[in-house]
């Protein structure tokens, strides 16, 4: 069953001279459990794409369908309440607070879901743990390697049990052995906790151990290849 | 601690150095301003006490028509009531009477136009400390038939202490006014208007002169301090009826407090320019703080944090900014403005020749008062929380895939 519909999604800037399709009419679904890598080349749209799946950027056309709820029709409120609850992030840069340990990090997703302080503490250890960084919980990002913050991004993200997790660019930023750790935890959290990735790349391992792969070309579905198993 | 309080807290410490400079020109500012407000108060307060206690008093006692038209036919009697009014009031702490009019001052040879006072001695001195101006010979005495001469008169008139003083002038309804009087001393003012041209004798021998009766010109009243006075005047002028009216000395003399108000005017201009540049300085640190951290502020609001909340940790930000260096400022002035309370500076050369011209103490004086603190301590506040709307509108104006891409 999808839990992402989208339906003719499109996204046209209005230059000085002439309009630029970054985004044009696409149809997607994405199903529970997928790992899908969301690949073309630059200018190709990728990250448009995912920031209007991400409720970032609005669509000059379309729709976005996440569990039934078109969150393009939500006001700016409440649409940053659903990316909460729903949607977690991972950015190339990994974007962490710097005036936050690592354990601050990925508690504060779930302090603005108001959980409560314990839970919050036992998840953010626990998340963590599972991304290899136990005992980097006290550790402030400048004192981590980019691998390392990555990790705590992902950490983050999951903190909120969101129903997918969107990567732009996950690994862009990081050398071959982090970004082999990364995607494994990554692959691990998708097969074991069937939590579904979609994630923008040019990085050929990743790629590879993506089960779908959707190319973009000039904002327009090229392809949309589903791996066997 | 409050988590937005916490990361704000936090953020702000992010730049140690350029926190702590945006800090201190905060705490210059509040130090400077409120260093330079004291000063000028307490310069203020000690123009006022000296007008006050030099001559006028804080408040007077006149016949209605007396302000306008000064001669001896506008005067008015004390009668019981009037004395029971003035002494049970709660804001006046001490009163003299005076009868003044002008008359010629002669001697064998010479004659000039004076101004002559009479005075309870003793009351007089207890409101005006008229005896610490005798340069010559004594004070007056209850009953005393002499005359006091200010220094430049007699010297005019060439009279000394033991001459014959004659006095010439126009009485109550036109009726004569001649006498002669023994000179008891000589009066060297600071002043060299009264020194040039006042007679004093004692109440009931001016009476006589100008055959008044218990007639006065005017019941000078003292009170507590200048922050009592609009109470006083208030108490005082819902008990008095015509002919009686009473006037403030800010109402006798203008001059004095138009001088005060265009001072304030100029200073505040200064105070003005001072408290510009503190909040350039924070909302330059504060435009900073914002500009840097854009593409964070978009993963914010990205993952979640709703733009009011994210408003709220900028706002806490420049809030605590202004908070740190006020309150650093405030705590630096207290020590600094209680020295110069206690110590006034001394000053010298043509500044204190020109003070003591004006009859003036040669001393600079701080204010000690409440105001001289809070009125800037709100006030550079206050300027912080304008510069913090900024961040605010910039927490809600955020487009966050805008920001991502900073």
């Amino acid at each position: 069953m999808s839990i992402i519909e989208i339906k003719n999604l499109t996204k046209i800037y209005d230059g000085s001279t002439v309009e630029v399709r970054a985004v044009d009419h696409i149809d997607l679904s994405f199903e529970q459990g997928e790992f899908t890598a969301v690949v073309g080349p630059s200018g190709s749209g990728k990250t448009t794409f995912l920031n209007m799946l991400g409720g970032l950027d609005a669509p000059t056309e379309g729709e976005v369908i996440i569990d039934n709820v078109d969150i393009w029709q939500l006001n700016s409120r409440k649409r940053i309440d659903f990316r909460l609850h729903n949607i977690g992030f991972v950015f190339q840069a990994y974007n962490l607070l710097p005036v936050l340990t690592a354990k601050e990090n990925v508690e504060l997703i779930m302090e603005l879901q108001r959980r409560p302080k314990e839970e919050r503490t036992e998840r953010a250890l626990s998340l963590l743990e599972a991304v290899g960084l136990g005992d980097r919980v006290d550790s402030r990002p400048s004192k981590l390697s980019g691998g390392q913050q990555q990790r705590v991004a992902v950490a983050r993200a999951l903190a909120s049990r969101p129903k997918f997790i969107l990567a732009d660019e996950p690994t862009a930023n990081l050398d071959s052995k982090s970004t082999e750790n990364l995607l494994d935890i990554m692959e691990n959290l998708n097969k074991e906790e069937n939590i579904t990735f979609i994630f923008s790349t040019h990085d050929a391992r990743v790629m590879k151990k993506a089960r779908r792969i959707v190319t973009l070309e000039d904002g327009k579905i090229l392809s949309d290849e589903i791996k066997q198993p | 601690m409050n988590s937005n309080l916490k990361l704000a807290w936090r953020n702000l410490w992010r730049n140690r150095g350029r926190t702590l400079i945006t800090v201190a020109s905060v705490f210059f500012g509040v130090l400077l301003s409120t260093v330079m407000s004291s000063m000028q108060e307490g310069s203020y307060s000690s123009m006022i006490d000296n007008v006050v206690r030099f001559y006028s008093g804080y408040m007077q006692i006149h016949h209605e028509n007396y302000w306008e038209d000064k001669t001896i036919n506008n005067t008015f009697v004390v009668n019981d009531s009037l004395l029971e009014i003035i002494q049970n009031d709660p804001y006046i702490t001490n009163y003299t009477p005076r009868l003044e009019t002008f008359a010629l001052a002669s001697s064998e040879d010479k004659t000039r136009g004076s101004m002559v006072i009479g005075i309870d001695p003793e009351r007089e001195n207890s409101v005006t400390q008229l005896k610490k101006w005798i340069n010559k010979g004594e004070y007056l005495k209850l009953r005393d038939d002499g005359v006091l001469l200010g220094y430049d008169l007699a010297k005019y008139i060439d009279l000394d202490v033991g001459d014959t003083l004659v006095l010439v002038g126009q009485g109550y309804h036109g009726i004569s006014a001649f006498g002669k009087y023994p000179v008891r001393g000589i009066l060297k003012f600071a002043s060299p208007d009264l020194n040039r041209q006042t007679v004093y004798m004692e109440l009931s021998n001016a009476q006589r002169l100008y055959g008044t009766g218990n007639r006065l010109t005017a019941m000078v009243l003292m009170i507590e301090s200048q922050d009592m006075l609009n109470r006083a005047m208030k108490s005082l002028k819902k008990k008095l009826f015509p002919p009686y009216s009473v006037m403030s000395w800010s109402e006798m003399s203008p001059e004095i407090l138009q001088l005060i108000e265009g001072d304030r005017a100029g200073a505040a201009m200064t105070k003005g320019i001072l408290y510009l540049l503190v909040g350039f300085g924070i909302f330059g640190t504060v435009m900073m703080m914002v500009l840097e951290r854009r593409r964070e502020l978009g993963v914010l609001v990205a993952i979640g944090m709703q733009k009011g909340k994210l408003a709220l940790i900028l706002f806490y930000e420049t809030i605590l900014i202004g908070l740190i260096g006020v309150l650093a400022g405030f705590a630096g002035s207290v020590p600094v403005i209680a020295y110069f309370f206690n110590h006034p500076i001394v000053l010298s050369g043509s500044a204190a020749e020109t003070m003591i011209q004006m009859g003036l103490e040669p001393l600079m004086y701080f204010s000690w008062a409440p105001e001289v603190f809070y009125v800037q301590v709100i006030t550079v506040f206050a300027m912080t929380v304008v510069v913090a709307f900024y961040p605010v509108s910039k927490a809600f104006g955020l487009k966050v895939h805008e920001a991502l891409r900073a």
